[in-house]
């Protein structure tokens, strides 16, 4: 507790004594005060959205560290993006300990916000919403951090991303919780990031509910050190609407949690129905790569108690009628691609492809109930998540 | 010729009489407003134009052109540097010219022709003691006064193909995005392999090895499809796409010094493309323009799609036949 008084009097410290807040509403001229107010705040300030419904020419841009942007709820205050004639996101952060919070975008052309090499940020309570639903023409990222150390997102909702509601890219110590993902293609992905924890999220009607990917060729790679539990993984059953070309098209209508390449993955805690193709998928990167850094395999992967009601029911899969036939009329909860290394809590169900090496296509295949052993060991969970100062930003 | 004769002596007074007036009516540029902590308010506070709507520069001043340049929109760009008295510019290899802290870079975006002409806006990036800042001023319907613009604007433009847009002059922070390296803002164009032997020599006195390498622009078909195409790329594409920047996460880097074909789009997947990729698989596929994404993105001015992403309303034709070439005759 005195650590804690402490801490908090060294952040007061840095904050400097003459924060102020600066008040936008909507109406005329939106567009150019609140983007002013976004360059010419002072570390420690804050910008106040009033409740109502901005009419947004342009995308919106904050290069200022400390800043908090607050609305009137995600409900009260919507910036609206309908209008958007250039950039290629709605509102664009570049700079370090912002707090977004308590307000709307609507239907930005490209991505939502995206905050890049943007350390120790706050989502909280943001809503980011393509009101067509889905629609391979809609932006494709809508809460989309990148290149940053530091990541909370917390209670926000996206709708209708036509490549993942909250992406999360090469980056390090996330916390994505309490939010809701709805109808994307992708729900959630974490993608090339490391210490993430995916936690008390609802991801439902989107293709795939949670994605863990490991990519080639990016200037940050190695995934791992993902926690993804206690999650509502539920009717993930939308047809992917993704453009092809991106990796997030070749996800299969129905997958509930996914992890792709990694290591020191734990899945455990979630509950998952509804998810028609697999409802927790491991598998290698699938493409050809030429990229030596490079580990294509899942390794490490631990799936441990989680609540499944039923399995693949409906997989798109190639050979589906015959594999369900083989299965008995579905397909156990777990698809393992059977490269890298899978551990499973005892009396977890599911079935291997048991492929001979990766990136080569399902050739050589051999379908069979997966056995795999038990997690040997306890999962290592130091260094997971969010900095704890993110948390104490939202006491604020 | 008679005519033409007297036209000319006509012009020789003028001329001298504008040299008078020049000398008289110069402004000398303000050091404090380029170096100071303010954000000037017009851009006459720094004194860079004797006759600013005529864009005739004071003494000090000095234009320069890049060989290849930036498409922005088909805008006339008439481009100035200034460094303080008792400094020098100076130039180590084909790079960036390093630029003495004081110097300001003024670029301004003019449409139409002769007593059409109207300008429409002034960057400037000042080199203060505590890095660059770069700051767009718009020049007013009268064409007597440029304001800072913090927040950008919007203005309705013709551009020399006769399309009529809404122009985008950037906000402070859109500047950052194109010109942000490794945090910092840093100037883009004047790299020495971009700038002629004959202007290195007459303003800094050295003409360092690789300078004046890159194709001038509108006399380019003897440089070969693949000088032109890679030039076009690392100037109207590599301030973003390359380590350090703001495309970084992309893994795409389009540098003219870049020779690895993976890091410049061949045969790469797009990363975070999202819709942008238009349903095709692979940023360059050698022979196949038609399948590459970064023609594709070129080719559209959809936000969200097109690139580059700021500065763009319209499609650069001649910049995109020159990726179609190169791609066109890639050995596959």
């Amino acid at each position: 507790m005195i650590r804690t008084a402490f801490a908090a009097t060294l952040l007061a410290s840095t904050t400097p004594l003459l924060a102020e807040t600066h008040t936008i509403s909507p109406g005329e001229g939106a567009q150019e005060r609140l983007q002013e107010a976004l360059i010419l705040a002072q570390p420690g300030d804050e910008i106040v959205l009033e409740a109502g419904r901005y009419a947004m020419s342009d995308g919106l841009s904050l290069d200022v560290d400390g800043v908090t942007l607050r609305g009137a709820g995600m409900d009260g205050t919507v910036l609206d993006f309908t209008g958007q004639q250039g950039a290629g996101e709605g509102l664009l952060v570049t700079s370090d300990n912002v707090t977004m919070r308590d307000f709307a975008l609507e239907n930005p052309k490209g991505d939502g916000v995206k905050s890049k090499g943007a350390d120790n940020i706050v989502y909280h309570r943001i809503r980011v919403t393509w009101t067509r639903g889905p629609h391979a023409e809609n932006g494709a990222y809508g809460i989309y951090p990148v290149e940053s150390t530091g990541v909370l997102v917390d209670g926000v909702k996206v709708t209708g991303a036509s490549d993942a509601g909250i992406y999360v890219g090469q980056s390090n110590r996330i916390t994505v919780r309490n939010s809701i993902a709805e109808a994307n293609v992708a729900g959630i992905e974490i993608e090339n990031s490391r210490n993430a924890l995916v936690e008390h999220n609802i991801a439902t009607r989107n293709t795939g509910g949670i994605l863990v990917f490991d990519l080639p060729n990016l200037p940050v790679m190695g995934g791992g050190n993902v926690i993804v539990a206690n999650n509502l993984v539920v009717a993930n059953d939308t047809p992917n609407f993704a453009p092809p070309g991106n990796i997030v098209a070749g996800v299969r209508r129905g997958t509930g949690i996914m992890v792709m390449a990694n290591e020191n993955v734990l899945i455990e805690d979630n509950i998952l129905s509804g998810n028609p193709t697999a409802p927790v998928m491991v598998i290698a990167y699938t493409q050809p790569y030429d990229d030596d850094r490079y580990n294509p395999l899942p390794r490490e992967v631990v799936v441990g108690p989680n609540q499944f009601d039923g399995g693949g029911y409906d997989p798109q899969l190639d050979g589906a009628e015959m594999l369900l036939a083989a299965f008995g009329g579905e397909l156990p909860p777990v698809l393992w691609d059977g490269l890298g290394s899978l551990s499973a809590a005892e009396g977890t169900m599911g079935w291997s492809l048991n492929l001979p090496e990766a990136g080569k296509g399902l050739g050589g295949a051999q379908p069979g109930l997966m056995t795999v052993d038990a997690p040997a060991d306890s999962f290592d969970r130091s260094g997971i998540g969010a900095p704890a100062e993110l948390d104490a930003r939202l006491q604020s | 010729m008679k005519h033409l004769g007297v036209f000319f002596c006509a012009l020789l007074a003028f001329a001298s009489a504008a040299a008078v007036e020049a000398r008289r009516m110069a402004p000398e540029v303000s050091d404090a407003a380029i170096q100071g902590k303010a954000l000037p308010r017009t851009l006459e506070e720094f004194g860079f134009f004797i006759h600013a709507d005529a864009q005739v520069p004071t003494l000090g001043v000095i234009p320069y052109r890049l060989n290849t340049p930036l498409y922005s929109d088909g805008a006339e760009k008439l481009r100035f540097v200034y460094v303080p008295q008792g400094n020098k510019m100076q130039a180590d290899g084909e790079g960036l010219i390093d630029f003495p802290v004081g110097t300001a870079l003024i670029k301004t975006f003019a449409f139409g022709e002769g007593e059409k002409r109207r300008l429409i806006e002034t960057r400037v990036l000042l080199h203060r003691a505590d890095g660059w800042l770069a700051l767009p001023y718009v020049w007013n319907e009268e064409q007597t006064q440029a304001r800072l613009a913090i927040a950008g604007a919007r203005v309705p433009v013709t551009t020399p193909e006769g399309e009529k847009i809404s122009y985008r002059v950037p906000n402070k922070n859109q500047c950052k995005e194109c010109h942000g390296l490794n945090d910092a803002v840093v100037p883009i164009g004047p790299k020495a392999r971009n700038l002629s032997r004959e202007w290195l020599e007459a303003n800094i006195g050295v003409v360092p090895q690789g300078a004046d390498t890159l194709p001038v622009w509108e006399d380019r078909s003897p440089a070969g499809t693949n000088a032109v195409a890679r030039a076009f790329l690392d100037v109207n594409c590599a301030h973003c796409h390359r380590p350090g920047a703001t495309a970084s996460n992309s893994g795409l880097d389009l540098r003219w010094e870049q020779d690895d074909p993976h890091a410049i789009g061949v045969m790469k997947r797009p990363v975070a493309a999202g819709r942008g990729a238009g349903g095709l698989l692979f940023d360059v596929v050698p022979g196949k323009p038609q399948e590459s994404i970064l023609l594709h993105r070129m080719l559209s001015n959809e936000p969200g799609v097109a690139m580059p992403e700021l500065g763009k309303a319209t499609i650069d034709r001649e910049g995109a036949d020159a990726v179609r070439r190169w791609i066109e005759e890639m050995p596959q």
